[in-house]
């Protein structure tokens, strides 16, 4: 675990970038790690799948699976990819602050 | 002395990182629910850490993205001794449904979706899936039998190009 600084907070961060603590996690440490991650600005629609995902974690312990998130946070799979090419799950978890999801699906 | 202790041993490590994988292309063979899943889900999981996934469904397996046939794929009892089910038993009428059943109930609880929801994640996600021309002829099937997300038929040597670059599993 290391220690960062992202938009002049000090967060840890595990070895891949994801936040190792929640609750450090604010709105423009998310627009760091998503500039880090070449997706700028963050527009509406990623910031619904962002807190979807953010909110889900926190309030059930894990993050939800690809399925989930095309069903449930109100964009559809095909948009998910537009918005996040890399892995929408697994960038909407890291700029969302939270751990890497740990699912296969 | 040797040469390499020359080297500072942090650009010798970043010199023998793996090169990460950026497309795979996946076959799959086997028409029972246990043959095609794992392609599935190989295929989904590449695209989730933004690897390019193309899909060849060959033999059987071309079950899993025909429209009549996808909802219709069974766990095979007979011949399948990691199943842990008596021989015999295995041959009773209706007990490839039942065992199938119970494994869908406990994918569902993982998340993990039927077929043909699977299979339209799949082209969602920007996976191309494909049909092996082959075993089109033989089974004497058309286009308009698969799927509409089905980019095309290919003969073995397009797959090969389609393939070009990236690896390929064979399922």
């Amino acid at each position: 675990m290391t220690t960062v600084t992202l938009a002049n907070k000090d967060v840890d961060v595990d070895a891949e970038g994801f936040l190792k603590h929640p609750e450090q996690w604010d709105a423009s440490v998310a627009e760091t790690i998503a500039r880090e991650a070449g997706i700028a600005p963050l527009t509406d629609r990623h910031w619904q799948v962002v807190k979807f995902m953010r909110d889900r974690f926190l309030t059930t312990g894990s993050a939800p699976s690809i399925r989930t998130l095309g069903k449930e946070s109100g964009v559809p799979i095909k948009e998910l990819y537009q918005l996040f090419p890399k892995g929408p799950a697994k960038l909407a978890a890291k700029i969302g602050g939270i751990p890497k999801p740990k699912g296969c699906i | 002395m040797s040469a390499t202790a020359l080297v500072p041993e942090e650009l010798l490590q970043e010199e023998q990182k793996p090169e990460p994988i950026k497309k795979v292309s996946i076959i799959v063979s086997k028409g029972t629910l246990e043959g095609i899943y794992p392609g599935l889900i190989m295929a989904n999981g590449a695209r989730m850490e933004g690897i390019e996934a193309n899909m060849f469904f060959t033999f059987f397996g071309m079950d899993a993205i025909t429209k009549n046939k996808m909802d219709k794929v069974k766990v095979a009892t007979v011949g399948n001794p990691a199943l842990g089910l008596p021989a015999l038993l295995g041959i009773i009428p209706g007990m490839s449904a039942f065992v199938t059943r119970q494994m869908a109930k406990k994918m569902e609880a993982l998340d993990i979706p039927p077929i043909p929801e699977f299979v339209q994640l799949l082209a969602d996600s920007g996976a191309k899936l494909y049909a092996c021309k082959a075993s089109v002829d033989m089974f004497g099937l058309k286009q308009e039998d698969f799927v509409d997300t089905l980019e095309g038929i290919l003969t073995v040597g397009e797959f090969y190009e389609k393939a070009a670059g990236g690896q390929i599993i064979f399922t």
